[in-house]
């Protein structure tokens, strides 16, 4: 299987997307000649033509509302909102709009939308630039929020987004666009709200999901080093949640730990370890441990920003203060 | 008070069975909106109520100009856009009752009529949320080579938000053919125009984009449909999105709610003297377009079909609970 990088993922469930399916067009600030702001669309001005990918100006309103538009008159709009801090210029749009159609009137249209975008801190970017809102999005009712981990999950969740009738937003991750990993070629497909076991293990579970994924599987060595081996769930999707898998690894593990790059408060953690208790409670050994994001606006000084992001280390710390109560 | 206006019916080279739809049209939106109206005080409908009354012409005569294939999508003021489009009154009536048998199936309300089949592209509630959408629709009809034209109508209030300005400068940008139309009734609830927007004439906004405009009479149907059927064609020749600011005047309140205190009686009763029903129908008659037995045809048809559609909508079932859990997904 080749090896290639996030991004040449991306790009690759593009290209393949545009040719099976002449409604797919892309657009989005700097997507023709920039090729996007982290170079996912580059090159598919030279392929598809200019009617197929095409410039916004910087207008974050009319590129989420053209996108509900595009997609009430037939076509399978991809926009791009270049990252998830404009997004909140977009969000009425999303929320208010495409959120709504299929239902709002009577179940009469869908809007198949993609809104790409990314997401996440760790570039020394600031409070602005830094964000991981994805929980606002995954709790509206009528979208669907995706958050790729891997290259092979970032091409497959992306084609099947834009085939799906629904608006899907596709939070991609800051750090992982030079990330290599083998892709299979073709019409490869991961399907929504499916998560994935990473890694297998028997004495906790590990939920997380987008970069937070490969933290925690780095947490996941290092504990197995000392002989606790934990099991990696990655949620892949926020809405839908699958949490059938989740459920049954910690019916197995009877530990449980979430690591979300986000604020803790209002979370995904929060929203996940909840669930476990109301499903699951009866096969806890000890209470749910969170690892989240320092909540602060996100400074820009390197070691304070990686003071703010949670690593390996903190999720290792968690399982300790968790295995202190239990004794595994 | 400006806008251009037609004078005569005789001069718009339309039929006579084509004007006396106009005006058949006209009163059934009032009609509507009058029973509506009456049924809110009564109870039967809640929520928020827009009514239409005053600016009946601008759906009418601007409706009119559209094909069957081309898009209509509208703000909350709704009603009569939707009953211009095609909307039968008893879907509209089930709608406003909560009842399983409305336009969408009760869940959207005075706010959100829609209809697929007949290209009613939706109320949309949020001020100028829909304008982008409106840019998105004219992507579509071009990149799909559908020649379909989309009329966009909004209010004075909604020109004064980022939408408006990112929507008409990607419109031009992109070519798309959308006809954009203002329907300047002077206020946004109860501002004035010339308190919420620095530039009064909304026509002179559309030349920040340089998108060719008019300003038009929207008491006089003619006009209205003169100008919305030049630039209708002006956007489905491929020349791109058009402006118009129709000036018009709601005579009842912003909402069933408003208490109406920011504007003087006599100011209304100034405009109720240019009713664009009454004005149509008197130079229908001086024109000898009209018969006292054909508006008395008229009159009757619409108070049956308005009095059909209060007893459809009454005798409409509810949802049923089970609704509660539908199609908040589409299946893919
Ligand atoms: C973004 C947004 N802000 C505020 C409102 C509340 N609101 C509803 S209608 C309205 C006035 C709009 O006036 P105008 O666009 O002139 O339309 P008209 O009611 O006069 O037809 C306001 C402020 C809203 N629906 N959406
Ligand atoms: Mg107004």
């Amino acid at each position: 299987m080749p090896m290639i990088t996030y991004r040449e993922a991306l790009n690759q469930a593009l290209r393949e997307e545009m040719a099976r399916d002449e409604r797919v067009v892309v657009f989005g600030e700097d997507v023709v000649a920039y090729g996007g702001a982290y170079g996912v669309t580059s090159g598919l001005v030279q392929d598809f033509g200019d009617k197929r990918i095409m410039d916004t100006p910087i207008a974050e309103g009319v590129i989420g509302g053209a996108a509900v538009g595009a997609a009430m008159g037939g076509l399978r709009p991809v926009a791009e909102l270049m990252t998830i801090n404009f997004a909140l210029l977009a969000s009425d749009a999303l929320i208010n709009h495409a959120a709504k159609v299929h239902h709002m009137f009577g179940g009469q249209m869908s809007v198949p939308l993609v809104i790409r975008m990314v997401g996440g801190g760790g570039a020394q970017l600031a409070s602005t630039h830094s964000q991981s809102l994805e929980a606002m999005f995954a709790h509206v009712p009528g979208l669907k929020v995706v958050t790729p981990a891997t290259p092979a999950d970032a091409k497959g969740l992306l084609k099947s987004a834009i085939r799906d009738d629904n608006p899907v937003l596709c939070i991609e991750h800051a750090l992982l666009y030079r990330v290599r990993g083998e892709v299979p070629e073709g019409d490869f497909l991961v399907p929504l709200g499916k998560a994935e076991v990473k890694r297998e293990g028997k004495d906790i579970t590990f939920v997380a999901y987008s970069r937070m994924t490969l933290v925690a599987l780095e947490a996941a060595d290092r504990l197995s080093q000392e002989g606790i081996e934990a099991e990696v769930v990655d949620l892949r999707s926020l809405r839908p949640l699958d949490m059938e898998t989740v459920l049954a690894s910690v019916r197995k593990t009877n530990r449980a730990v979430t690591v979300e790059e986000a604020w803790r408060t209002y979370g995904i953690g929060a929203e996940v370890a909840s669930r476990i208790q109301e499903e699951a409670f009866d096969y806890l050994d000890a209470p749910i441990q969170r690892v989240a994001g320092v909540e602060v606006p996100m400074p820009y000084a390197k070691n304070l920003e990686q003071a703010a992001i949670p690593d390996a280390r903190r999720v290792v710390e968690a399982v300790k203060k968790l295995l202190v109560r239990t004794n595994v | 008070m400006g806008g251009k206006t037609v004078t005569k019916v005789a001069k718009s080279g339309l039929d006579k069975k084509t004007v006396l739809n106009f005006l058949h049209q006209m009163l059934l939106i009032r009609k509507f909106e009058d029973k509506a109206g009456e049924l809110y005080a009564r109870g039967k409908i809640a929520g928020f109520l827009h009514l239409y009354n005053g600016e009946e012409a601008v759906a009418v005569g601007a409706v009119s100009a559209l094909q069957e294939h081309d898009l209509l999508i509208t703000h909350y003021r709704d009603h009569g856009h939707a009953i211009a489009k095609g909307i039968d009154v008893k879907r509209c009536m089930a709608e406003l009752l909560g009842k399983a048998t409305g336009c969408v199936k009760g869940r959207g309300g005075s706010m959100h009529f829609f209809d697929m089949s007949l290209g009613m592209y939706g109320g949309w509630a949020i001020v100028a949320g829909h304008l982008p959408l409106a840019v998105g629709l004219g992507l579509a009809s071009n990149a799909l080579g559908k020649k379909q034209v989309t009329l966009c109508i909004f209010g004075d209030g909604a020109t004064n938000i980022g939408y408006f300005h990112e929507a008409l400068n990607l419109a031009k940008l992109w070519n798309v053919p959308v006809v954009f139309l203002c329907e300047n009734n002077l206020y946004g609830m109860g501002t004035a125009v010339h308190r919420a927007s620095a530039v009064t004439e909304m026509v002179r906004k559309a030349d920040a984009y340089n998108i060719p405009a008019e300003r038009v009479d929207g008491m006089d149907v003619l006009a209205v449909r003169e100008a919305t059927a030049k630039a209708v064609e002006h956007a489905r020749r491929g020349d791109g999105p058009y402006f118009l600011e129709v000036l018009t005047y709601r005579f009842r309140g912003h909402s069933m709610a408003d208490p109406i205190l920011y504007r003087d009686k006599s100011e209304v009763d100034e405009w109720k003297q240019r009713d664009p029903i009454v004005s149509f129908r008197q130079k229908l008659e001086a024109e000898g377009l009209l018969s006292p037995q054909e508006l008395e045809q008229i009159e009757r048809e619409t108070d049956e079909l308005i009095a059909e559609a209060v007893r459809f909508a009454e005798e409409s079932p509810d949802p049923p609970l089970t609704d509660l859990y539908e199609d908040i997904y589409a299946d893919s």
